[in-house]
């Protein structure tokens, strides 16, 4: 039969696969095998790493050695991972707030237009997320879009100071990741079968109740989807803490590159990607838990 | 499939075309807006080499992007208390500086210094101080002390820029505190440790790049600054100033230096010796405001460039160049810095 | 293939809508497109600084042209996008056909998670692994490093919109090909390929704009002679706010919005 039909021979399949192993086996999975062996060795005072065992990369999470040289509780770092914890955790709320009725209004139109929003939604996810991060400096900036006519119009008096701070971040992460958000929703809303909002209404539910005990309930996956397409970049955001927050308030990315770029400690900076993994790691788990539970859930209907 | 083939053949010839190093080049790495493209052109056009520029904000970038195996750059500019380091990590190689046929141009005072005894490796670029400036319309004080950064007034709350990384910060307090430059005293680092964690309530953005645009706009109203660069941001019409406080201020100087995996050689040594030209690097005077090393290069100089008050420090000024730091004084350093930065 | 009734929808079941949502779309449509439209004024801007309103001028596109620095970032960006692609398109290609046309086989599971796996893991966590890779193998190829970290990290902005395709083919064509005993290989090269490449160009044109739009990785893993657009921008944003950057930006941003259009209308062809 055809080569490419099923019943084509293990040899050819492997075949097909190998580039793909190759690639993505030497240049991603064995870097990160290397990296999670770094982790453990102890850094060279002036960049790389001795081979020498060690674990003090994990340590210096929790404790540092002040400088008389004491063991002691540090939370510096404890800090950095909550704020980023926090901050992700922020802006894929706002997302999902600021998503969820778009998504939702988009599915009540017309197939057509329902394309063309989503391709509107689409387009600023695809330009450079640089460029997206620079155009709210001047947005926010002293002297930008939002302070100028307010200032003019002497509605304030003094400069707004919106850059440099927590929240400038937050917004920075919102806008860059807010189209992760509404596509899985509107994936999920798309396939909602809409004679179940009318049955739940004939049954005297309140339009409130239809939102929250129909509709929410059963695009509960594309939700969820959204919340972790988002939350893993913000986890690892680099450039809206750069650019926006000042380098002043760090996130876990910008931490990570820190101890390449100036800190010289790479066994730290590898045990902080490490962490960063295994957040990633449970909450795809999470998330494969979650959608199997459903698609047996349903198998069982 | 033959198209198919063709883009790959395209693919590879591109690939090919990118790895392969023609004669006439030059990689240059150098700090940001640290490189005229005048001084560049002059380069190509009189040696047909054609010059390639990356930039970075700071020496430890610049340590840690060669530690990492970057390669390909030609020269690199390090200040001087990086060099030891960069000798003794194996990441720059000699070049017989002192046998170029421009070295004679060089001022006594820069020739043979304490971190190139033999002028093995390093050719001269600039010298300069590391302070701070304000913006003269929107801060009262006269910049007379460093007091005036470190434990800041009131009114500096949220209104000041610190650099990036420790380097330059660490040895700025320690001059103010009075301690010796690398102290390897835990007491001592420990107080910088504590005022630079106090001052950090009053830092609005820890920044090494863009401090004449942050005091142009008001986003900041003093900020770290090098002499030349502070006088590149006051020609544009901001008021900006720079302070010579009375404890002193820190004087580094950069020197062009040859990574050891660089592909150019020859062409890096022509470009130190065009450097030690006093007409080349009058041109870079000129354009950077710092001080050169070079013999014969104030005749080329501009009024301005001659009255500015970046370059004419008051006869008082104590300066005081960093040495490399011992790995104990280096640790102790890295541990402040982290401190404050968490 | 839609619902039938969405049309009726608004007459039959007013129940499911909600007063504000068309205003809450407008409003997150303007959110949305806001920074851009300011980006792109402000690049007309003549004065120095962005936000000091200067008159109107084209003289930081004019700039921005005739950058040298900027020239060779474009090229550096074009030449790592298009090997990228070619490299991570084929290998996608192959990689899709097998798992959308090899059956059930054990490690499909596997293979599926090996190839999206650069789309779970952090971008900073991929730039720091393969920083280390290449410095601890000692690979020192300039933009080839470059090179090598986008291709893996495309394969699977490529992979999707080909299998998507594949799995929405039907087989008749190839079957009758067979039947008309056409060869193997005659099958693949004049049917197979023909009905996939909407498939495949749109995740040519997918990894092309992931490519061109990298930064991180780029940034971290780049020597020297190898910085790309983003990187230079990058560099740019942090030595000064000037609409020379609103220049270089408005131009990559109409590049990909173009490619991105016509990605749409090759999908959309696609399914029709």
């Amino acid at each position: 039969m055809n080569l490419w039909l099923p019943k084509s021979a293990a040899g050819k399949r492997w075949l097909g696969l190998a580039p793909s192993y190759f690639i993505i086996g030497i240049f991603m999975l064995v870097p990160m095998v290397i990296m999670g062996v770094f982790s453990f060795l102890e850094p060279n005072p002036y960049g790389g790493v001795k081979p020498v065992g060690s674990l003090a990369a994990y340590v210096k999470l929790f404790f540092e050695y002040d400088l008389e040289d004491n063991l002691v509780f540090n939370p510096g770092y404890i800090n950095i991972i909550f704020r980023s914890f926090q901050l992700s955790f922020g802006a894929t709320l706002l997302c999902l707030v600021f998503g969820f009725p778009v998504a939702y209004y988009i599915t009540l139109q017309p197939e057509n237009r329902r394309n063309f929003y989503i391709y509107l939604i689409t387009i600023p996810f695809w330009t450079n997320l640089l460029i997206r991060t620079f155009a709210w400096i001047i947005i926010l900036g002293r002297g930008g879009v939002i302070e100028t006519p307010l200032l003019a119009a002497g509605i304030i008096e003094d400069s707004l100071r919106m850059m440099y701070t927590d929240g400038a971040i937050a917004i920075g992460l919102t806008y860059s990741y807010l189209p992760l958000m509404v596509l899985p929703i509107y994936a999920s809303l798309e396939k909602l079968d809409f004679r179940l909002l009318e049955a739940a209404s004939d049954l005297y539910a309140s339009r409130l109740e239809v939102m929250t005990k129909v509709v929410i309930p059963l695009c509960k996956p594309g939700i969820i989807a959204g919340c972790i397409l988002v939350f893993i970049p913000c986890l690892g955001a680099f450039i809206a803490p750069n650019l926006l927050g000042g380098g002043k308030n760090l996130m876990l990315g910008s931490l990570v590159q820190f101890q390449f770029a100036s800190a010289r400690n790479w066994p730290f900076g590898a045990a902080l990607s490490m962490l960063l993994l295994s957040a990633v790691v449970i909450m795809l788990i999470f998330y494969a838990r979650a959608a199997s539970k459903r698609a047996s859930m349903e198998g069982s209907d | 499939m033959k198209r198919l083939l063709t883009l790959f053949t395209a693919a590879a010839a591109m690939l090919t075309m990118s790895l392969a190093k023609a004669d006439g080049e030059l990689f240059i790495y150098n700090w940001t807006e640290y490189t005229p493209p005048e001084l560049i052109a002059k380069f190509e056009k009189e040696t047909g080499i054609k010059v390639s520029l990356d930039t970075y904000d700071s020496n430890e970038t610049l340590l840690a992007k060669l530690q990492a195996g970057a390669t390909g750059y030609d020269i690199v500019v390090p200040s001087q208390n990086f060099v030891p380091i960069l000798i003794n990590e194996g990441l720059i190689q000699k070049v017989g500086v002192h046998s170029l046929p421009n070295f004679k141009n060089m001022k006594d005072r820069w020739k043979f210094p304490e971190w190139d005894p033999k002028q093995e490796y390093t050719g001269p670029w600039q010298w300069g101080t590391t302070s701070f400036s304000y913006n003269s319309e929107m801060y009262d004080g006269k910049g007379t002390s460093l007091q005036e950064f470190f434990e800041p007034s009131e009114e500096m709350r949220g209104r000041l820029s610190v650099f990036q990384t420790p380097d330059e910060v660490v040895s700025l307090a320690n001059i103010y505190l009075g301690f010796p430059f690398c102290s390897e005293d835990a007491k001592q680092m420990k107080q910088i440790q504590d005022m630079l964690v106090k001052q950090k309530e009053y830092v609005v953005a820890y920044n090494s790049e863009t401090m004449s645009d942050m005091l142009a706009s008001g986003d900041a109203v003093m900020t770290n600054h090098w002499s030349g660069f502070s006088r590149l941001g006051r020609l544009t019409g901001a008021p900006i100033v720079y302070a010579y406080p009375k404890e002193g201020v820190v004087g580094w100087f950069d020197s062009m230096v040859v990574p050891s995996s660089a592909k150019n050689v020859e062409n890096a040594k022509k470009f130190m010796n065009f450097m030690m030209d006093p007409v080349n690097m009058a041109m870079l005077t000129e354009n950077q405001g710092y001080g050169d090393a070079v013999k014969g290069t104030e005749a080329y100089y501009s009024d301005e460039l001659k009255t500015a008050p970046e370059i004419n420090p008051p006869a008082d000024l104590k300066v005081f160049f960093a040495p490399t730091c011992s790995p104990k004084a280096q640790s102790l350093i890295d541990k402040v810095w982290t401190k404050v930065m968490q | 293939m839609q619902n039938p009734s969405s049309h009726k929808r608004k007459k039959v079941l007013p129940v499911g809508h909600y007063r504000g949502l068309g205003a809450w779309t407008v409003f997150f449509f303007i959110f949305l497109y806001l920074p851009i439209v300011v980006l792109i004024f402000y690049s007309f801007n003549a004065n120095r600084m962005v936000m000091n309103w200067g008159g109107f001028g084209f003289d930081w596109y004019l700039k921005a042209f005739n950058n040298d620095d900027i020239q060779n970032a474009v090229w550096n960006s074009l030449i790592v996008a298009t090997v990228a692609t070619a490299f991570a398109t084929s290998i996608a290609t192959v990689g899709a056909l097998v798992l959308a046309r090899g059956g059930n086989f054990r490690g499909k599971t596997i293979s599926l998670g090996l190839i999206t796996l650069p789309l779970m893991v952090p971008e900073i966590v991929t730039a720091v692994a393969v920083l280390i890779f290449f410095s601890a193998v000692g690979i020192n190829w300039g933009l080839g490093n470059v090179i090598i970290a986008h291709i893996t990290f495309c394969i699977p902005f490529a992979f999707m919109p080909i299998r998507a395709r594949l799995e929405g083919m039907d087989t008749s064509l190839e079957q009758a090909a067979r039947d008309l005993y056409a060869s193997e290989w005659e099958t693949f090269r004049f049917v197979t390929v023909p009905l996939l490449m909407p498939g495949i160009v749109a995740g040519a044109m997918l990894s092309f704009v992931i490519s061109m739009d990298d930064f991180i990785i780029t940034l971290m893993v780049g020597g020297a002679g190898s910085t790309t657009l983003p990187v230079y921008i990058y560099s740019m944003i942090r030595r000064g706010l000037t609409p020379e950057i609103n220049a270089v930006s408005t131009v990559l941003l109409f590049v990909s919005i173009a490619i991105v259009t016509a990605y749409w209308v090759v999908s959309k062809k696609g399914t029709d």
